[in-house]
Protein backbone atom coordinates (compact mmCIF):
# COMPACT_ATOMS: atom_id res chain seq x y z
CA UNK A 1 0.00 0.00 0.00
CA UNK A 2 1.13 3.43 -0.51
CA UNK A 3 2.91 5.26 2.25
CA UNK A 4 0.63 7.72 3.04
CA UNK A 5 -2.86 6.83 3.25
CA UNK A 6 -6.15 9.07 2.74
CA UNK A 7 -8.97 8.45 4.60
CA UNK A 8 -12.42 10.19 4.22
CA UNK A 9 -14.58 9.92 7.06
CA UNK A 10 -18.52 10.39 6.02
CA UNK A 11 -20.62 11.33 9.45
CA UNK A 12 -19.21 13.24 12.48
CA UNK A 13 -21.27 12.44 15.35
CA UNK A 14 -19.41 10.74 18.58
CA UNK A 15 -17.59 7.65 16.09
CA UNK A 16 -16.58 9.71 13.56
CA UNK A 17 -15.03 12.79 15.75
CA UNK A 18 -13.64 9.69 17.58
CA UNK A 19 -11.82 8.20 14.61
CA UNK A 20 -10.50 11.30 13.14
CA UNK A 21 -9.39 12.51 16.70
CA UNK A 22 -7.55 9.32 17.11
CA UNK A 23 -6.22 9.08 13.85
CA UNK A 24 -5.37 12.16 14.07
CA UNK A 25 -3.52 11.81 17.22
CA UNK A 26 -1.37 8.92 15.64
CA UNK A 27 0.04 10.62 12.62
CA UNK A 28 1.08 13.23 15.29
CA UNK A 29 2.70 10.26 17.65
CA UNK A 30 4.65 9.22 14.26
CA UNK A 31 2.34 5.59 14.51
CA UNK A 32 0.23 6.35 11.69
CA UNK A 33 1.10 7.92 8.03
CA UNK A 34 -2.74 8.31 7.29
CA UNK A 35 -4.09 11.45 6.47
CA UNK A 36 -7.81 12.76 6.72
CA UNK A 37 -8.46 14.16 3.46
CA UNK A 38 -12.06 14.13 3.65
CA UNK A 39 -14.61 14.57 6.65
CA UNK A 40 -18.73 15.46 6.05
CA UNK A 41 -21.72 16.05 8.42
CA UNK A 42 -24.99 16.13 7.46
CA UNK A 43 -25.27 19.42 6.20
CA UNK A 44 -21.20 20.13 4.85
CA UNK A 45 -18.54 18.84 3.83
CA UNK A 46 -14.78 19.52 3.58
CA UNK A 47 -12.05 18.15 0.93
CA UNK A 48 -8.47 18.89 1.40
CA UNK A 49 -6.36 16.34 -0.56
CA UNK A 50 -3.10 16.86 1.42
CA UNK A 51 -4.74 16.55 4.77
CA UNK A 52 -7.20 18.42 6.97
CA UNK A 53 -6.49 20.24 9.93
CA UNK A 54 -8.35 18.19 12.18
CA UNK A 55 -8.16 20.34 15.60
CA UNK A 56 -9.13 23.30 13.16
CA UNK A 57 -12.14 21.53 11.72
CA UNK A 58 -13.67 20.43 15.12
CA UNK A 59 -13.14 23.74 16.26
CA UNK A 60 -15.21 25.13 13.53
CA UNK A 61 -17.78 22.54 13.77
CA UNK A 62 -18.40 23.38 17.47
CA UNK A 63 -18.94 26.77 16.64
CA UNK A 64 -20.59 27.09 13.81
CA UNK A 65 -22.27 23.51 13.36
CA UNK A 66 -20.60 22.42 10.07
CA UNK A 67 -17.25 20.65 9.51
CA UNK A 68 -17.04 22.55 5.88
CA UNK A 69 -18.56 23.90 2.64
CA UNK A 70 -22.27 23.69 2.86
CA UNK A 71 -22.26 23.90 -1.05
CA UNK A 72 -19.99 20.20 -0.70
CA UNK A 73 -21.87 16.82 0.34
CA UNK A 74 -21.05 13.00 1.49
CA UNK A 75 -21.85 12.14 -2.16
CA UNK A 76 -19.68 15.15 -3.47
CA UNK A 77 -16.41 12.84 -1.14
CA UNK A 78 -18.18 9.30 -1.99
CA UNK A 79 -18.15 10.43 -5.62
CA UNK A 80 -14.73 12.89 -6.46
CA UNK A 81 -12.80 13.39 -3.73
CA UNK A 82 -9.17 11.49 -3.34
CA UNK A 83 -9.24 8.96 -0.61
CA UNK A 84 -8.00 5.26 -0.04
CA UNK A 85 -10.30 4.50 2.67
CA UNK A 86 -13.99 5.13 3.25
CA UNK A 87 -15.01 5.48 7.15
CA UNK A 88 -18.61 5.14 6.66
CA UNK A 89 -20.27 6.24 10.06
CA UNK A 90 -22.94 7.97 9.01
CA UNK A 91 -26.63 8.12 10.76
CA UNK A 92 -28.70 5.19 8.82
CA UNK A 93 -31.31 3.38 9.20
CA UNK A 94 -30.73 0.09 10.41
CA UNK A 95 -33.50 -1.26 8.30
CA UNK A 96 -33.25 0.59 5.49
CA UNK A 97 -29.74 0.81 5.31
CA UNK A 98 -29.20 4.17 3.25
CA UNK A 99 -28.00 6.09 2.66
CA UNK A 100 -25.10 4.26 3.90
CA UNK A 101 -25.69 1.10 1.30
CA UNK A 102 -25.13 3.62 -1.50
CA UNK A 103 -21.80 5.59 -0.23
CA UNK A 104 -20.47 1.77 0.57
CA UNK A 105 -21.45 0.51 -2.93
CA UNK A 106 -20.16 3.56 -4.70
CA UNK A 107 -16.82 3.88 -2.91
CA UNK A 108 -16.48 -0.02 -3.50
CA UNK A 109 -16.94 0.40 -7.43
CA UNK A 110 -14.36 3.45 -7.19
CA UNK A 111 -11.87 0.63 -5.94
CA UNK A 112 -11.75 1.99 -2.34
CA UNK A 113 -11.36 -0.34 0.99
CA UNK A 114 -14.74 0.57 3.36
CA UNK A 115 -14.76 0.47 6.85
CA UNK A 116 -18.46 0.83 8.18
CA UNK A 117 -19.94 0.82 11.56
CA UNK A 118 -23.37 0.74 10.31
CA UNK A 119 -25.24 -2.83 10.32
CA UNK A 120 -27.95 -2.41 7.92
CA UNK A 121 -25.50 -2.55 4.98
CA UNK A 122 -23.91 -5.43 5.89
CA UNK A 123 -27.41 -7.34 7.64
CA UNK A 124 -28.82 -6.90 3.99
CA UNK A 125 -26.52 -6.55 1.28
CA UNK A 126 -23.33 -8.25 2.40
CA UNK A 127 -23.22 -10.85 -0.59
CA UNK A 128 -23.38 -7.93 -3.43
CA UNK A 129 -20.69 -5.91 -1.22
CA UNK A 130 -18.68 -8.48 -0.98
CA UNK A 131 -18.83 -9.29 -4.09
CA UNK A 132 -18.28 -5.65 -5.21
CA UNK A 133 -15.32 -5.65 -3.13
CA UNK A 134 -13.41 -8.69 -4.06
CA UNK A 135 -14.27 -7.44 -7.82
CA UNK A 136 -12.44 -4.62 -6.93
CA UNK A 137 -9.56 -5.78 -5.17
CA UNK A 138 -10.38 -3.74 -2.04
CA UNK A 139 -11.79 -4.65 1.71
CA UNK A 140 -15.25 -4.22 3.53
CA UNK A 141 -14.41 -4.09 7.36
CA UNK A 142 -17.23 -3.97 9.59
CA UNK A 143 -15.84 -4.84 13.20
CA UNK A 144 -17.91 -2.72 14.85
CA UNK A 145 -21.58 -3.59 13.75
CA UNK A 146 -21.40 -6.77 16.11
CA UNK A 147 -20.17 -6.73 20.01
CA UNK A 148 -18.46 -3.34 19.84
CA UNK A 149 -15.10 -3.12 21.26
CA UNK A 150 -15.50 -7.29 21.01
CA UNK A 151 -12.82 -8.08 17.44
CA UNK A 152 -15.20 -10.52 17.75
CA UNK A 153 -14.70 -10.97 13.58
CA UNK A 154 -11.37 -11.04 13.55
CA UNK A 155 -11.01 -13.49 15.75
CA UNK A 156 -13.44 -16.10 13.84
CA UNK A 157 -11.63 -15.03 10.76
CA UNK A 158 -8.24 -15.25 11.89
CA UNK A 159 -7.33 -16.09 15.29
CA UNK A 160 -9.04 -18.85 15.67
CA UNK A 161 -8.89 -20.07 12.01
CA UNK A 162 -9.06 -23.91 11.30
CA UNK A 163 -11.67 -24.18 14.31
CA UNK A 164 -14.99 -25.52 13.06
CA UNK A 165 -17.20 -23.42 15.42
CA UNK A 166 -20.51 -26.08 16.84
CA UNK A 167 -21.90 -22.62 18.30
CA UNK A 168 -22.01 -19.59 18.78
CA UNK A 169 -24.16 -17.61 22.13
CA UNK A 170 -23.78 -14.19 22.50
CA UNK A 171 -25.50 -11.36 24.69
CA UNK A 172 -25.37 -8.86 21.46
CA UNK A 173 -27.53 -6.10 23.12
CA UNK A 174 -26.65 -3.98 26.27
CA UNK A 175 -29.91 -2.64 26.56
CA UNK A 176 -31.30 -5.58 26.91
CA UNK A 177 -28.80 -7.02 28.49
CA UNK A 178 -28.85 -4.26 31.57
CA UNK A 179 -32.55 -4.18 31.82
CA UNK A 180 -32.51 -8.17 32.89
CA UNK A 181 -29.25 -7.47 34.94
CA UNK A 182 -31.21 -4.57 37.16
CA UNK A 183 -34.44 -7.16 37.50
CA UNK A 184 -32.56 -9.84 38.63
CA UNK A 185 -30.05 -7.88 40.99
CA UNK A 186 -32.57 -5.48 42.58
CA UNK A 187 -36.00 -6.79 41.62
CA UNK A 188 -37.03 -4.03 39.56
CA UNK A 189 -40.16 -5.13 36.96
CA UNK A 190 -39.34 -4.57 33.58
CA UNK A 191 -41.01 -1.06 33.29
CA UNK A 192 -38.59 0.16 36.13
CA UNK A 193 -36.03 -1.38 34.36
CA UNK A 194 -35.98 -0.20 30.98
CA UNK A 195 -37.46 3.74 32.43
CA UNK A 196 -33.88 3.39 34.21
CA UNK A 197 -32.00 2.45 31.73
CA UNK A 198 -33.74 5.29 29.72
CA UNK A 199 -32.79 7.94 31.83
CA UNK A 200 -28.81 6.30 32.21
CA UNK A 201 -29.16 6.49 28.22
CA UNK A 202 -28.45 2.70 28.03
CA UNK A 203 -32.00 2.87 26.02
CA UNK A 204 -32.52 5.05 22.88
CA UNK A 205 -35.82 7.29 23.48
CA UNK A 206 -37.12 4.49 21.09
CA UNK A 207 -36.14 1.58 22.75
CA UNK A 208 -38.34 -1.30 20.58
CA UNK A 209 -35.34 -2.95 18.73
CA UNK A 210 -33.88 -3.76 20.98
CA UNK A 211 -36.33 -5.06 23.63
CA UNK A 212 -37.96 -6.92 20.55
CA UNK A 213 -34.80 -8.59 19.90
CA UNK A 214 -34.57 -7.13 16.44
CA UNK A 215 -31.32 -5.43 17.04
CA UNK A 216 -29.53 -8.53 18.48
CA UNK A 217 -30.64 -10.56 15.28
CA UNK A 218 -29.70 -8.06 13.00
CA UNK A 219 -26.05 -9.09 14.91
CA UNK A 220 -26.92 -12.54 14.32
CA UNK A 221 -27.51 -12.49 10.38
CA UNK A 222 -24.45 -10.23 10.12
CA UNK A 223 -22.48 -13.40 11.91
CA UNK A 224 -24.43 -15.91 10.14
CA UNK A 225 -23.75 -14.28 6.54
CA UNK A 226 -20.43 -13.27 7.08
CA UNK A 227 -18.39 -16.23 9.49
CA UNK A 228 -21.30 -19.36 8.43
CA UNK A 229 -21.22 -17.96 5.26
CA UNK A 230 -24.98 -18.75 4.96
CA UNK A 231 -28.03 -16.00 3.24
CA UNK A 232 -30.38 -15.71 5.73
CA UNK A 233 -32.55 -12.23 6.53
CA UNK A 234 -34.44 -11.22 9.67
CA UNK A 235 -37.51 -13.71 8.37
CA UNK A 236 -35.37 -16.71 8.54
CA UNK A 237 -34.59 -15.97 12.40
CA UNK A 238 -37.09 -16.98 15.24
CA UNK A 239 -37.03 -13.83 17.68
CA UNK A 240 -37.81 -13.24 20.95
CA UNK A 241 -37.52 -10.61 22.92
CA UNK A 242 -37.24 -9.39 26.06
CA UNK A 243 -40.87 -7.34 26.79
CA UNK A 244 -42.88 -10.28 28.21
CA UNK A 245 -40.06 -11.08 31.18
CA UNK A 246 -41.24 -10.76 34.48
CA UNK A 247 -39.60 -9.83 37.76
CA UNK A 248 -40.94 -13.32 39.26
CA UNK A 249 -39.29 -15.44 36.53
CA UNK A 250 -35.90 -13.92 37.83
CA UNK A 251 -36.82 -14.59 41.09
CA UNK A 252 -37.77 -17.96 40.46
CA UNK A 253 -34.80 -18.92 38.33
CA UNK A 254 -32.67 -17.09 41.57
CA UNK A 255 -33.68 -20.22 43.30
CA UNK A 256 -32.16 -22.42 41.35
CA UNK A 257 -28.66 -20.31 40.90
CA UNK A 258 -29.80 -19.38 37.42
CA UNK A 259 -30.78 -16.50 35.89
CA UNK A 260 -32.46 -15.10 32.11
CA UNK A 261 -30.42 -13.41 29.54
CA UNK A 262 -31.42 -12.22 26.01
CA UNK A 263 -29.31 -15.06 24.06
CA UNK A 264 -28.45 -14.78 20.13
CA UNK A 265 -27.80 -18.31 18.81
CA UNK A 266 -26.30 -19.72 16.03
CA UNK A 267 -25.65 -23.72 15.17
CA UNK A 268 -24.33 -23.71 12.34
CA UNK A 269 -25.27 -27.61 11.79
CA UNK A 270 -28.69 -27.61 12.91
CA UNK A 271 -29.37 -24.37 11.13
CA UNK A 272 -30.84 -22.65 14.58
CA UNK A 273 -30.68 -18.93 14.03
CA UNK A 274 -32.36 -17.53 17.16
CA UNK A 275 -32.50 -14.57 19.64
CA UNK A 276 -35.08 -15.86 22.62
CA UNK A 277 -34.52 -15.14 26.76
CA UNK A 278 -32.76 -18.23 27.96
CA UNK A 279 -31.85 -19.48 31.72
CA UNK A 280 -28.09 -19.67 32.28
CA UNK A 281 -26.51 -20.77 35.30
CA UNK A 282 -25.20 -17.10 37.10
CA UNK A 283 -21.70 -18.94 37.02
CA UNK A 284 -21.81 -18.69 33.36
CA UNK A 285 -19.44 -16.64 31.58
CA UNK A 286 -21.80 -15.36 28.88
CA UNK A 287 -23.90 -13.48 32.21
CA UNK A 288 -22.20 -10.20 32.39
CA UNK A 289 -23.60 -7.46 34.14
CA UNK A 290 -24.93 -4.00 33.07
CA UNK A 291 -24.42 -2.68 29.22
CA UNK A 292 -21.74 -5.36 28.66
CA UNK A 293 -21.95 -7.76 25.55
CA UNK A 294 -20.28 -11.58 25.60
CA UNK A 295 -19.87 -14.41 23.36
CA UNK A 296 -19.03 -17.77 24.25
CA UNK A 297 -17.71 -19.82 20.93
CA UNK A 298 -17.81 -23.52 20.67
CA UNK A 299 -15.08 -25.18 18.88
CA UNK A 300 -13.82 -28.04 17.82
CA UNK A 301 -9.99 -27.57 18.78
CA UNK A 302 -9.85 -24.51 20.99
CA UNK A 303 -12.58 -25.72 23.03
CA UNK A 304 -15.13 -23.25 24.61
CA UNK A 305 -14.10 -19.26 24.19
CA UNK A 306 -15.71 -16.57 26.13
CA UNK A 307 -14.78 -12.95 24.79
CA UNK A 308 -16.61 -10.07 27.25
CA UNK A 309 -16.54 -6.58 25.97
CA UNK A 310 -18.39 -2.89 26.12
CA UNK A 311 -20.86 -3.69 23.32
CA UNK A 312 -21.84 0.11 22.53
CA UNK A 313 -20.29 3.29 22.37
CA UNK A 314 -18.22 5.86 20.58
CA UNK A 315 -15.21 5.08 21.94
CA UNK A 316 -15.66 1.08 21.79
CA UNK A 317 -17.31 1.66 18.30
CA UNK A 318 -14.48 4.24 17.41
CA UNK A 319 -11.69 1.19 18.61
CA UNK A 320 -13.32 -1.42 16.24
CA UNK A 321 -12.98 1.14 13.20
CA UNK A 322 -9.42 1.84 14.00
CA UNK A 323 -8.67 -1.46 14.36
CA UNK A 324 -10.13 -2.30 11.05
CA UNK A 325 -8.89 0.88 9.02
CA UNK A 326 -4.84 -0.87 10.52
CA UNK A 327 -5.80 -4.19 9.57
CA UNK A 328 -6.63 -2.83 5.89
CA UNK A 329 -3.34 -1.06 6.09
CA UNK A 330 -1.30 -3.92 7.30
CA UNK A 331 -2.83 -6.43 4.99
CA UNK A 332 -2.57 -4.08 1.73
CA UNK B 1 -34.44 -48.06 33.34
CA UNK B 2 -32.17 -46.75 35.57
CA UNK B 3 -32.10 -48.93 39.26
CA UNK B 4 -30.34 -48.29 41.71
CA UNK B 5 -29.53 -51.23 44.77
CA UNK B 6 -28.19 -51.39 48.15
CA UNK B 7 -26.72 -55.34 48.75
CA UNK B 8 -25.28 -56.84 51.60
CA UNK B 9 -22.61 -59.40 51.49
CA UNK B 10 -20.01 -61.08 53.06
CA UNK B 11 -16.76 -59.18 53.52
CA UNK B 12 -14.94 -61.92 51.81
CA UNK B 13 -12.72 -61.67 48.33
CA UNK B 14 -14.48 -62.53 45.59
CA UNK B 15 -18.25 -61.47 47.00
CA UNK B 16 -17.90 -58.59 44.80
CA UNK B 17 -17.83 -59.44 41.39
CA UNK B 18 -19.75 -62.55 41.96
CA UNK B 19 -22.51 -59.88 43.03
CA UNK B 20 -21.78 -58.03 39.98
CA UNK B 21 -21.56 -60.47 36.77
CA UNK B 22 -24.99 -61.14 37.62
CA UNK B 23 -25.94 -57.98 36.94
CA UNK B 24 -23.85 -57.71 33.52
CA UNK B 25 -25.28 -61.58 32.67
CA UNK B 26 -28.95 -59.78 32.75
CA UNK B 27 -27.67 -57.82 30.35
CA UNK B 28 -27.26 -54.33 33.01
CA UNK B 29 -25.11 -51.69 32.54
CA UNK B 30 -23.47 -50.67 36.17
CA UNK B 31 -22.84 -46.79 36.14
CA UNK B 32 -22.22 -46.09 39.97
CA UNK B 33 -20.71 -49.04 42.55
CA UNK B 34 -19.53 -47.49 46.51
CA UNK B 35 -18.76 -50.57 48.36
CA UNK B 36 -18.27 -49.85 51.61
CA UNK B 37 -15.03 -51.05 53.45
CA UNK B 38 -16.50 -51.39 57.48
CA UNK B 39 -18.24 -55.01 57.45
CA UNK B 40 -21.47 -54.33 60.04
CA UNK B 41 -21.57 -57.00 63.55
CA UNK B 42 -22.47 -60.01 61.07
CA UNK B 43 -19.21 -59.49 58.81
CA UNK B 44 -21.58 -58.24 55.96
CA UNK B 45 -20.69 -55.25 53.99
CA UNK B 46 -22.88 -53.05 51.71
CA UNK B 47 -22.52 -51.99 48.03
CA UNK B 48 -24.66 -49.25 46.24
CA UNK B 49 -25.02 -49.84 42.61
CA UNK B 50 -27.10 -47.62 40.19
CA UNK B 51 -27.63 -49.67 37.24
CA UNK B 52 -28.91 -49.23 33.41
CA UNK B 53 -31.09 -52.57 32.55
CA UNK B 54 -34.31 -53.42 30.83
CA UNK B 55 -37.33 -53.11 33.06
CA UNK B 56 -38.20 -56.88 32.39
CA UNK B 57 -34.98 -57.99 33.72
CA UNK B 58 -35.36 -56.68 36.87
CA UNK B 59 -37.18 -60.02 38.40
CA UNK B 60 -34.38 -62.55 36.75
CA UNK B 61 -31.66 -60.55 38.20
CA UNK B 62 -33.23 -60.32 42.04
CA UNK B 63 -33.69 -64.08 41.92
CA UNK B 64 -30.03 -64.52 40.40
CA UNK B 65 -28.56 -62.93 42.94
CA UNK B 66 -30.61 -64.47 46.00
CA UNK B 67 -29.16 -67.90 44.98
CA UNK B 68 -25.90 -66.30 44.53
CA UNK B 69 -26.10 -65.60 48.25
CA UNK B 70 -26.49 -61.84 48.01
CA UNK B 71 -29.16 -60.05 49.71
CA UNK B 72 -30.99 -56.85 48.36
CA UNK B 73 -31.85 -54.90 51.03
CA UNK B 74 -33.16 -51.76 48.98
CA UNK B 75 -34.05 -51.35 44.98
CA UNK B 76 -35.54 -48.21 43.78
CA UNK B 77 -36.25 -47.56 40.23
CA UNK B 78 -36.07 -44.43 38.85
CA UNK B 79 -37.63 -44.21 35.00
CA UNK B 80 -37.78 -40.36 34.44
CA UNK B 81 -34.17 -39.57 34.42
CA UNK B 82 -33.91 -36.91 32.29
CA UNK B 83 -34.73 -33.56 33.36
CA UNK B 84 -35.02 -29.80 32.45
CA UNK B 85 -36.30 -26.63 34.52
CA UNK B 86 -38.11 -24.09 32.24
CA UNK B 87 -39.97 -21.03 32.68
CA UNK B 88 -43.15 -20.33 31.44
CA UNK B 89 -45.15 -16.41 31.50
CA UNK B 90 -48.57 -15.92 30.36
CA UNK B 91 -51.83 -16.08 31.37
CA UNK B 92 -51.29 -19.90 33.01
CA UNK B 93 -54.50 -20.14 34.84
CA UNK B 94 -56.84 -18.93 32.65
CA UNK B 95 -55.81 -20.69 29.56
CA UNK B 96 -56.32 -24.39 31.67
CA UNK B 97 -53.10 -24.98 33.63
CA UNK B 98 -54.19 -28.59 33.74
CA UNK B 99 -54.26 -29.13 29.98
CA UNK B 100 -50.94 -27.79 30.10
CA UNK B 101 -49.65 -30.12 31.93
CA UNK B 102 -51.74 -32.78 30.64
CA UNK B 103 -50.41 -32.48 27.49
CA UNK B 104 -46.42 -33.29 28.76
CA UNK B 105 -48.16 -36.03 31.00
CA UNK B 106 -50.04 -37.64 28.63
CA UNK B 107 -47.17 -38.79 25.68
CA UNK B 108 -45.86 -41.28 28.72
CA UNK B 109 -42.68 -40.82 28.48
CA UNK B 110 -42.62 -37.17 30.25
CA UNK B 111 -44.56 -35.71 32.98
CA UNK B 112 -44.17 -32.46 34.63
CA UNK B 113 -43.06 -33.13 38.09
CA UNK B 114 -42.74 -29.63 40.36
CA UNK B 115 -44.15 -26.46 39.60
CA UNK B 116 -44.23 -23.33 41.18
CA UNK B 117 -46.08 -19.90 40.08
CA UNK B 118 -46.36 -16.67 40.89
CA UNK B 119 -49.18 -14.98 40.62
CA UNK B 120 -48.40 -11.21 41.61
CA UNK B 121 -51.80 -9.56 40.60
CA UNK B 122 -55.72 -10.74 39.07
CA UNK B 123 -55.30 -10.19 35.92
CA UNK B 124 -51.93 -10.04 34.87
CA UNK B 125 -49.68 -12.87 33.93
CA UNK B 126 -48.21 -15.33 36.01
CA UNK B 127 -44.94 -17.10 35.85
CA UNK B 128 -43.90 -20.37 36.69
CA UNK B 129 -41.29 -22.43 36.97
CA UNK B 130 -41.29 -26.20 35.77
CA UNK B 131 -39.47 -28.86 36.13
CA UNK B 132 -40.19 -32.23 33.53
CA UNK B 133 -38.89 -35.15 33.78
CA UNK B 134 -38.55 -37.72 30.88
CA UNK B 135 -37.30 -41.17 30.39
CA UNK B 136 -34.35 -39.82 27.95
CA UNK B 137 -32.81 -37.01 26.15
CA UNK B 138 -34.68 -37.51 22.65
CA UNK B 139 -37.94 -37.63 24.86
CA UNK B 140 -36.61 -34.36 27.19
CA UNK B 141 -36.56 -32.76 24.01
CA UNK B 142 -39.96 -33.65 22.25
CA UNK B 143 -41.72 -33.00 25.58
CA UNK B 144 -40.19 -29.12 25.43
CA UNK B 145 -41.32 -29.04 22.30
CA UNK B 146 -45.12 -30.01 22.86
CA UNK B 147 -44.49 -27.27 25.81
CA UNK B 148 -43.86 -24.92 23.05
CA UNK B 149 -45.91 -25.55 20.96
CA UNK B 150 -48.29 -24.93 23.86
CA UNK B 151 -47.02 -21.67 24.40
CA UNK B 152 -47.19 -20.41 20.61
CA UNK B 153 -51.12 -21.42 20.56
CA UNK B 154 -51.34 -20.09 24.95
CA UNK B 155 -49.26 -17.09 23.99
CA UNK B 156 -46.74 -17.58 26.70
CA UNK B 157 -42.94 -17.40 26.48
CA UNK B 158 -41.69 -20.19 27.47
CA UNK B 159 -37.58 -19.74 28.58
CA UNK B 160 -35.53 -23.14 28.67
CA UNK B 161 -31.98 -23.46 29.14
CA UNK B 162 -28.99 -22.39 26.99
CA UNK B 163 -27.38 -25.15 25.32
CA UNK B 164 -30.55 -27.68 26.64
CA UNK B 165 -32.33 -30.48 25.14
CA UNK B 166 -34.55 -27.92 23.48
Amino acid sequence: MKSQIRIAVIGLGAVGRGVVTTLDRMQKENTSSCIISAVSDSRSACIMPDGIDIEAMLAQKEKTGICGDPALSSRDIINSAPYDILVEVSPTDVLSAEPATEYIRAALARGAHVVTSNKGPIALHYQELATLAKKHHVSLRYEATVAGAIPILHILEHDIIGNKINALYGILNGTCNYILTRMSEEGLTYPQALEEARKLGYAEADPQADVEGTDAAIKVVILANTIFQKSISLDDMSITGIEQVTDDALRLTAGCDTTIRLIGEIIPDKNIYRVSPQILPKTHPLVVDGSLNAITLKTDLAGDLTFIGKGAGSFETTSAIVSDIFYILQSG
Amino acid sequence: MQVSMKLSLRDAPGNLVAALIPISAAGGNIKTVIHEHIPDAEGNVAVHVVIEIPEEQIEPLKADLAENGITIIRLGKERLLWRETVILIGHLIYTNLEDTINRVDDTGFAEVTYITIAMPEMKGPSSAQLVVRATGPDELAKAIEILRQVAQEKDFLLIVPLGGVA
